[in-house]
């Protein structure tokens, strides 16, 4: 067995994308008159974390690649080059190419290099157009020590475990690596060879002193990356008299850059093996492989593009990790890439990164459930009824852990929008740009959580409402000049809870819609007759109809109203809503109200007949008992609740669903009013049960969409029960109002 | 539950005897299992079987057609239940004890749905190639037999051979007078 390294692929694809968006986020923050060097810092520590992991995992092209945007990052956060606009505007160009390319080297495919290419010239062009001198600063240590001196030079103790051989990571091979930095020389240390009768061949015995002159402190661990654990190793910066102990200061963010530095801050470094040198067989699954396998894997490697393949004089030689692309078993030397790409292909699988006190509040609660646990079972090993007040203390506090439990792994899916908010300030940069209007993006609320299925579905919806506010919303300058308004517009966009909900705006102060253009485009289009007369929201209403658009020509950018419907649609599927509100002049506000989950929701039960429905909790205000004083009949056929100062109309859930119910008198029942898109209604039943948090199930995976329902769920009897969708339960009541009357009576 | 209601049914065959048939199950011919329902036979392909139930009562669907008798709780699944007899326009027959479920994983355009249906009672599983398999009869351009895959004589029995994935998949059905024509021609 040899390190099957595409297995921690994905991950490093996961760390590479984020890496990608935090330096596009550091990128959008620069402002070259007048920038924070540490922002620049962490722009380059994302671009050198990207490199290693690329070189670590055999993806040269980004590898190279990323070498040149990190030469001119090092040499701007060095001082040795000013910062310049058209610099952040080719790192933002060649962060969205190293996108791409990684994205298509995940997908397996082959990435297309030509603009990588491209900006390739355009960087060596900018290295080598004003201090074509200092274009050599990244062969330099100062890489993670910038302020390092440039004579001097790294000596290192290096005595590997008497194993490395049989690990295939062979000592010649990382000299010659050494070598390429910069003038090297290495000295053996002797003395450990035992006497020859007891000396195994396959062993290694050796210890050197190494002195390297050139290289960064980065370059010079990489080399040693996979021996870290393995060996003893010590790396010093020797600076011409004094000696400098050099040990990392660099909190840097990839995990393999960090576990190297994390491990090698001491100047000595024991490794916790303690194989004997005669060992044959390596306890370690990852250490050595049978000869055979590695005679294979030799070939498929120099098949592959990967220039050092494992050095063939050891003994024992395995693939080197580093180049083990693929496992050794599981190929022959002919289809090296192919095997890659399945692999890269099928470990394509979602996943999550989790703040560790997330977890730590996991565990102390699953510790409390054990304690719980064992408490009850000594209570039932011996119970009588004396001990019946513990037993319902002790199921009380059952209950209780479980509910904790609960919340916490449901917490877990909960990620800060920022995930979702953190791509549109390229977005709103790019579009003003190409459209030469000026805005300015708010964020706020960016730590409220969501939960991440949620989260993944929002984003393109958003996407679109911002595209619009840009497009649409905001005016040119020079009209907001005009119009007295700064010149910069500004695009807020805010996330808030409310209730079980989150609620998402989209807010600009252009000059909002243009109600007279969307009533002429609708009567246009037969939406409605001339002679309609609409509220000022049922006009907004209009844009979110299929089809409808009021743009005088279709930009590239999009229209307000193009695609709206599939925004609402996206949202509705989401069981979400979104509206918007416009003043004419002063901008418009588009609000998404969102269920924090998808998963779990608080259900009030209640009974109609001999059926129990769910009420969401979030969706109910109160629950009242009739008094006929209290309805009024609106035309003798709606019913109306009075309830305090406000009408609310009377809907029986037994007739939108079509049950048979105990009650068809308001008076002998109960009704729960609700709210939903902004209105009120009392929803008529028979009775209420408990109250309990319900799992929900898709009714559609096996069936299909049912109006008035949003789900179902299995109550504790094992009975399934229907959930209902409160806003789907108001629009069937105010279509159907007529011809449900109608049913009613010749039922009656 | 769904064990006691099938060895009260007539040769009904219990699900060791499905997996031995499943066994013996070769290239060239596919295993149907079928049921009765007022007096004919049908077949479905033993593949798209999940289990065989006895009934339980069903959570109604509001607003649903008089056929989905509800969904139940399949072990943590929602599932549909169609009444076969309902569906091919036949009169319903009372739900006891006895009242089979069949409960079919059918394949539609997004995947698979697991749907069951209610049948009078399940009869037996025949191994049949499709050269025995006979076509529909002609119905005519304007009647879709698609979901019927083929008819079949089994010791001088005829057996309706349903294409499961086309007849429940419920909106490209054709509708009820039309099945029931199909059906008792």
């Amino acid at each position: 067995m040899s390190i099957d390294l595409s297995q921690f692929h994905q991950v490093f694809f996961e760390e590479s994308f984020e890496g990608l968006d935090s330096m596009e986020e550091g990128l959008l923050d620069l402002n070259p008159d007048d920038f924070d060097v540490e922002t620049i810092n962490t722009i380059f520590r994302a671009a050198h974390s990207i490199k290693g992991g690329a070189g670590t995992f055999g993806f040269q092209v980004v590898a190279e690649f990323t070498h040149v945007v990190e030469t001119l990052l090092d040499e701007i956060r060095a001082g040795s080059r000013t910062l310049e606009a058209p610099h952040i505007d080719l790192l933002l160009r060649s962060v969205d190419c190293l996108r791409e390319i990684m994205n298509s080297l995940q997908d397996g495919e082959e990435p297309d290099m030509s603009l990588a290419d491209e900006l390739k010239v355009s960087f060596e062009a900018v290295l080598a157009g004003e201090t074509p001198a200092e274009a050599e600063i990244p062969e330099e240590p100062p890489a993670l020590s910038p302020d390092q001196p440039s004579n001097g030079y790294w000596a290192i103790y290096f005595k590997p475990d008497a194993d490395v051989l049989r690990t295939g990571n062979e000592p010649v091979r990382m000299f010659r690596e050494l070598e390429s930095l910069g003038a090297f020389k290495a000295e053996a240390v002797v003395c450990d060879i035992p006497e020859l009768g007891q000396l195994d061949p396959e062993s290694c015995y050796l210890a050197w002193n190494l002195t390297v002159e050139g290289g960064s402190r980065a370059e010079v661990d990489e080399v040693f990356e996979w021996v870290i654990d393995e060996s003893e190793l010590s790396i010093r910066w020797v600076d011409g008299t004094s000696e400098t102990s050099v040990t990392s200061t660099d909190t840097a963010s990839d995990s393999v850059v960090q576990s190297a530095d994390g491990v090698v801050t001491e100047d000595t470094e024991t490794s916790a093996g303690d194989n004997t040198p005669y060992e044959i067989v390596p306890e370690a699954p990852v250490l050595g492989a049978p000869v055979l396998d590695a005679a294979v894997a030799e070939e498929s490697i120099g098949n592959d593009d990967v220039a050092n393949a494992a050095s063939p004089e050891a003994g024992a030689a395995t693939p080197e990790p580093q180049k083990a692309v693929v496992s050794a078993e599981e190929n022959s030397s002919g289809d090296a890439k192919p095997a890659k790409k399945s692999t890269a292909k099928s470990s394509e699988t979602t996943s999550i990164r989790v703040g560790i006190d997330k977890i730590d509040s996991l565990i102390n609660m699953v510790g409390e459930l054990v304690i719980t646990q064992s408490m009850l079972g000594q209570l039932g090993s011996s119970f009588d009824m004396d001990k019946l007040v513990r037993l319902q203390e002790g199921l009380a506090q059952l209950e209780h852990n479980t509910r904790e439990l609960q919340e916490s792994v449901m917490r877990i899916r909960m990620l800060p929008i920022s995930f979702c908010f953190s791509r549109f300030p390229r977005l709103v940069r790019d579009l003003s740009k190409q459209m030469n209007k000026k805005i300015d993006l708010v964020l706020l609320g960016e730590n409220t959580e969501l939960d991440k299925t949620v989260m993944e579905k929002i984003g393109d919806p958003m996407v679109h409402l911002i595209r619009n506010s840009l497009d649409h919303g905001i005016e040119m300058p020079e009209e907001r000049t005009a119009a007295g308004k700064p010149e910069t517009g500004t695009i807020t966009l805010n996330a808030f809870h409310q209730g079980g909900n989150i609620v998402i705006q989209i807010i600009d102060d252009g000059k909002g819609l243009d109600r007279d253009r969307i009533l002429s485009k609708a009567v246009e289009r037969g939406l409605i007759s001339e002679s309609d007369r609409l509220s000022d929201d049922q006009i907004n209403e209009l844009i979110f109809h299929p089809g409808f658009s009021t743009a005088d020509k279709i930009s590239d950018i999009s229209g307000r109203g193009v695609g709206m419907d599939v925004v609402r649609r996206n949202i509705q599927e989401l069981n979400g809503s979104v509206e918007v509100e416009s003043t004419p002049g002063e901008g418009s506000t588009f609000t998404i109200r969102l269920p924090l989950t998808l998963a779990i929701l608080d259900g009030q039960l209640v009974r109609v007949g001999k059926e129990v429905f769910i009420l969401p909790l979030v969706s109910i205000i109160e629950s009242l008992q009739v008094d006929l004083g209290m309805i009024n009949n609106v035309g003798g056929q709606s019913e109306v609740l009075r309830l305090r100062d406000e009408y609310v109309p009377i809907v029986k859930l037994h007739e939108l669903l079509n049950v048979e119910p105990d009650n068809y008198e308001l008076e002998n029942g109960l009704l729960v009013v609700v709210e939903a898109d902004n209105s009120k209604v009392g929803l008529f039943v028979d009775d209420l049960l408990a109250q309990q948090q319900v799992v929900i199930k898709s009714l559609e995976q096996n069936y299909q969409r049912v109006e008035g329902i949003s789900g179902a769920t299995i109550l504790g009897d094992g009975k399934v029960a229907l959930i209902v969708d409160i806003s789907g339960v108001l629009k069937m009541a105010s279509q159907n109002n007529g011809r449900l009357k109608n049913k009613d009576h010749q039922a009656a | 539950m769904s064990d006691q209601a099938l060895s009260n049914v007539a040769s009904a065959p219990s699900n060791e005897d499905v997996e031995t048939a499943l066994g013996a199950n070769d290239a060239a011919t596919d295993q149907y299992l079928t049921f009765i329902m007022a007096n004919e036979e049908y077949g479905v392909d033993i593949l798209s079987v999940q289990e065989i139930r006895g009934w339980e009562a069903a959570t109604p669907i509001p607003n649903s057609p008089d056929f989905v008798k509800g969904v139940i709780n399949l072990r943590g699944t929602i599932v549909p239940i169609i009444d076969l007899r309902l569906r091919f326009g036949l009169n319903q027959a009372d739900y006891g004890p006895m009242t089979v479920v069949i409960v079919l994983k059918v394949a539609n355009d997004k995947g698979n749905k697991v749907i069951g249906i209610v049948v009078d009672a399940v009869s037996d599983v025949y191994s049949l190639s499709s050269e025995d398999m006979r076509q529909p009869p002609e119905m005519g351009d304007q009647v879709n037999t698609s979901f019927i895959k083929g008819l079949v004589d089994v010791q001088g029995k005829m057996v309706i051979l349903l294409n499961i994935d086309v007849l429940l998949n419920l909106k490209e059905l054709p509708d009820v007078d039309t099945l029931k024509k199909i059906v008792t021609d």
